[in-house]
């Protein structure tokens, strides 16, 4: 075995390094040292991302067989993804040195680490049973995160139905991998590429599944009608663990989800998977605007917002070209920032007053301008209101849509379009909270942690930088034309 | 980049919004307020000399000052700048009015600094608009100058303020919603097959692929789209709440300056870049637009809060800038850029009047008012001014506007065009109705609550406002063929010629 292939796996072994380190850090420092754990694990995970960039991007490389692939476009996606957990991380030092967090703190690093590396694997598998390998540790330990709160009910109910609707779609989506294997005859994605586009016609075996295959990572990127353990999962599951699995897991998933489309079953594109995608994404779409109308609770309502938000991603599949992957990615990015603002100002609150539901963030300006500042940005983002990046993604991703060209798209456009007025609805109703309402804030003012005002400004920086500084798009779109 | 001069358009707001946020206390930000609408009005004025300049000297180009600066290299989106007269028109309009909208709210209360803050950036987005012949950048700044609208009529406006302004808001987004599909519908057929797409007017006008399907497809859509800030019926409705509840300022900016978005985008993207589409659809829109002008007029004379009359009249003059441009000929849209320029002056006077008779009566309703010629001379005055201009009297600009119109919607020899010109014309004469009735009642005629008696005249800031006004509308009345001249080059050429029209 040449074990030089194991160098094609740079981030892979990063983070592991930085897992072990951490974990090494947790288990051999004295309880002196403890407290600044958060700190290390950041730091070492700034160096790290720092790393990835700075080291060489791979062209395109195979390892082990050709199960696993890297190349220019998959080190970015990752790249991307890392800056959104250093995000996530900096955003919850405070939440894990409180003082019912504190005494397993380490956990939560640990777990976090671990659950990136499945979703590396899972963006960059390309046989069958490397992302099946992936997937699973993505999943499971996801499910000790959210249940991290275990003295909360709420967090235990979320585990639970976290992990069994884990473990339930793991199980479709493998029912879908054994037809494709019985009727291919291999795992590996380019061997399955192959006999599908040799075979010619469409096998009815082949369409099941394929319904299988998307139900199963549906399930991952709470597509409606999979996304029924999402709003109590993103609400029972501590802040910090919500925001991680509303943009990383959800942007690795929608990634994959991708490569997997159009790799693997991109010749039966339009006889297959279009249809589905295309009701997929209109019902996700509609569905999450119009249950988040109704939620009072900010985490459920950011939660609906992220069903939507995953369907507009879908729309960068839709295109099945370069433009919509590099729309794709782009949105991942702009999402990661967007939203992370969003629970940014989330988790302060909670941290400084306790308080999650929209009626007591009623006249916030009034006491905490700036954290409603913050938050009226993301909000103007996700809702796509220029000059902020949530504008330039939602653009992009509708005009690679249309790319594809059919009056079908259109249609699924004009649809989508309509319902990003439904959500400048529920979007505006947090501005309206905190800007126009004139009753007296419950929310006292306060000052939020240091870690907590940085990781506000990296966010906040993003989105007024993201869209208007072109040069992010147009690499993009560059390395995902190369290919 | 900034060699260009267009781009200060831009860079001006952009440094105010930056000087603003650092302001302390009111008078710096009246001095930035000022100072700054003081150089954008400066500048579009210079624009004009030049342009008349280079006019003159015989160039015949569509746009002077075209700059084209590489964004999304990718999408060949580009920040595409250049006017013409009607631009030109707008940019003189937009900066006076953002002028006299300062010193309008002089003592705006409270958040003074999130006010000016947010009026900004609407103007922003207004001149970014006006500048632009890229689709999508002017797409963008479009929405721009929608959203601070959100905030402004929510924190400052009055009465029903957050279902007006949530309205609004959904009504004009939902509008560029429909704009937003048919733009990038129009950049996918912007060029023949082979050659790069473009998201430039010029060169899609230029190209003229779009082939008459996609036309009638992408025409609705883009005419709906900015049909709905131009407050076309049936989706005109969140205007008089909109204009009713916002503070003075924004209300004169938003019917002044921001409905003309509408108007002018569907001269520049519906009209310019699908004429073909235009001529076979324009029935369709026409009769809509007739009954904006109409029913606009017939709400006004209901309506006994003085907001809303001059709302509804804004729908129905309004109306009649689209019911112009639809006509597709030389005199009409004349008369069409008339009248946005007309209708913007005079009706920002009437929304500052009515915010200054507010700001001392505390009630709208002209029911609970009377006499005021006796009370405050100076205001009463300037009311009568304006509503003169509303219902077209001559030597003021609302005459020339309307007559240039209606001469122009009758040169088309058709009944359907004909009957439609004639039910329009009408709608001058129920304007009369609905001023004069508010003139009678409100200005003369005895007091109606002594406690009036005490109120005073205009502050000087107040009569820097509405004379500046009053110049202007008197200005458009009595030279009308200077601003023809600026105008006309823009609808002498290509488009007509594709019509088979004069």
């Amino acid at each position: 075995m040449d074990y030089s292939q194991f160098l094609a796996m740079k981030q892979e072994i990063g983070v592991l390094v930085v897992f072990l380190l951490v974990f090494l850090y947790d288990t051999f420092m004295p309880r002196k040292g403890q407290a600044v754990l958060p700190l290390v694990a950041t730091v070492l995970f700034a160096c790290f991302t720092a790393f990835c960039f700075v080291t060489p991007w791979p062209d395109s490389i195979d390892a082990f067989a050709g199960m696993y692939a890297s190349s220019t476009v998959i080190v970015a996606i990752k790249n991307i993804l890392n800056v959104g957990v250093l995000i996530v991380l900096i955003q919850s030092i405070k939440w894990a040195n409180s003082e019912t967090t504190a005494i397993r703190r380490g956990e939560f690093y640990e777990l976090l680490l671990v659950t990136l590396f499945g979703m590396y694997l899972m963006i960059s598998a390309r046989h069958f049973l490397l992302f099946v390998i992936g997937l699973e540790t993505a999943s499971l330990p996801l499910a000790a995160m959210v249940a991290f709160d275990k003295h909360r009910h709420e967090s235990r109910e979320a585990a639970i139905k976290y992990i069994l609707t884990a473990i339930f779609s793991s199980a479709i989506f493998m029912m879908g991998l054994s037809f494709v294997y019985g009727l291919t005859g291999s795992l590996y994605f380019t061997n399955i590429a192959m006999a599908i586009a040799a075979g010619g016609t469409v096998s009815s075996l082949l369409v099941l599944a394929l319904a299988f295959v998307i139900s199963g990572i549906g399930f991952k990127l709470s597509l409606v009608p999979f996304h029924l353990w999402t709003a109590d999962v993103y609400q029972g599951a501590p802040t910090s663990v919500t925001s991680y699995l509303s943009v990383i897991s959800k942007g690795a998933a929608a990634f994959a989800f991708m490569v997997i489309l159009t790799q693997v079953f991109g010749a039966v594109y339009s006889q297959a998977w279009e249809w589905m995608l295309y009701a997929l994404i209109i019902l996700t779409i509609t569905v999450g605007n119009l249950f988040a109308i109704r939620q009072k609770n900010l985490k459920r309502f950011l939660a609906f917002s992220s069903v939507s938000q995953a369907g507009y991603i879908m729309l960068g599949i839709m295109a099945d070209n370069a433009v919509g992957a590099a729309a794709l990615m782009f949105y991942i990015l702009v999402y990661i920032f967007s939203n992370l603002a969003a629970f940014g100002v989330v988790q302060a609150v909670e941290n400084a007053s306790g308080k999650v539901d929209m009626d007591s963030y009623k006249g916030l300006y009034k006491t905490n301008p700036r954290l409603s500042f913050a938050m009226m940005l993301a909000m103007f983002s996700l809702a796509g209101i220029p000059p902020f990046a949530g504008f330039f993604s939602k653009f992009f991703i509708f005009t690679s849509a249309i790319s594809q060209g059919s009056i079908a798209i259109y249609v699924l456009v004009l649809i989508a379009l309509i319902n990003t007025i439904v959500s400048l609805y529920y979007y505006l109703l947090v501005v309206k909270a905190m800007f126009i309402s004139d009753d007296d804030c419950v929310i006292p003012t306060f000052r939020s942690a240091g870690s907590e005002r940085l990781g506000l400004w990296i966010t906040v920086a993003g989105i007024v930088g993201l869209g208007i500084v072109s040069c992010f798009y147009n690499y993009l779109l560059d390395i995902t034309s190369i290919i | 980049m900034f060699s260009n001069i267009l781009i200060y358009f831009v860079v001006i707001p952009v440094v105010m919004l930056g000087a603003l946020a650092l302001c302390r206390g009111m008078k710096a930000i009246r001095a930035v307020a000022v100072t700054g609408s003081l150089a954008l009005l400066g500048l579009s004025i210079w624009v004009l000399c030049d342009y008349l300049e280079m006019r003159a000297a015989g160039n015949n180009a569509p746009m002077l000052f075209t700059g084209s600066w590489s964004w999304f290299a990718p999408l060949n989106i580009n920040l595409a700048v250049g006017v013409d007269g009607i631009s030109i028109a707008m940019l003189i309009l937009s900066s006076v009015i953002l002028l006299t909208g300062s010193f309008a709210s002089w003592k705006i209360n409270p958040l003074p600094k999130e006010f000016f803050l947010w009026l900004v950036l609407l103007s922003t987005g207004v001149f970014g608009f006006f500048i632009s012949i890229d689709l999508f950048t002017m797409f963008m700044f479009y929405e721009v100058a929608l959203i601070p609208m959100y905030l402004l009529i929510g924190v400052w406006g009055s009465g029903n303020k957050n279902y007006s302004a949530m309205k609004l808001t959904l009504m004009l987004m939902g509008g560029s919603a429909f704009l937003m599909l048919g733009l990038i519908g129009i950049y996918y057929h912007s060029a023949p097959e082979g050659t790069p797409l473009t998201w430039n007017i010029l060169e899609i006008a230029q190209n003229s692929s779009i082939d008459m399907g996609w036309q009638y497809f992408l025409f609705p859509m883009t005419f709906v789209g900015f049909g709905v800030l131009g407050a076309m019926f049936p989706f005109h409705t969140w205007s008089p709440d909109g204009h009713a509840s916002a503070p003075t300022a924004v209300s004169m900016l938003h019917a002044g300056v921001l409905m003309k978005l509408g108007g002018y985008g569907c001269f520049r993207v519906a009209i310019y870049l699908m004429p073909e589409a235009a001529a076979e659809l324009a029935w369709i829109f026409l009769i809509l637009t007739g009954i904006s002008v109409v029913y606009g007029a017939f709400s006004a004379c209901v309506q006994t809060d003085l907001k809303y009359i001059n709302a509804y009249s804004s729908v129905s003059h309004c109306g009649l800038v689209l019911f112009a441009i639809l006509m597709l000929n030389t005199t009409a849209m004349t008369g069409a850029v008339m009248q946005m320029l007309s209708h913007g002056l005079m009706t920002a006077l009437f929304f500052a009047l009515i915010g200054m008779i507010y700001g001392r009566t505390h009630t709208r309703d002209i029911t609970k008012m009377g006499g005021l010629m006796q009370i405050m001379p100076y205001l009463a005055v300037c009311y009568v001014i304006a509503g003169m201009a509303s219902l077209g009297l001559p030597g003021l600009s609302g005459f020339v506007a309307e007559m240039t119109i209606f001469v122009g919607s009758f040169e088309h020899a058709d009944m359907f065009h004909r009957v439609f010109t004639i039910v329009a014309c009408c709608s001058i004469v129920i304007t009369a109705v609905y001023i004069l009735r508010v003139v009678g009642k409100l200005l003369f005629g005895p007091v109606y609550d002594e406690h009036h008696r005490t109120l005073t005249d205009a502050e000087w800031w107040e009569r820097t406002s509405t004379i500046a006004l009053i110049v202007c509308v008197a200005a458009i009345g009595c030279f009308p063929n200077f601003f023809v001249d600026l105008i006309k080059f823009t609808f002498s050429p290509d488009i007509f010629a594709v019509l088979g029209m004069k």
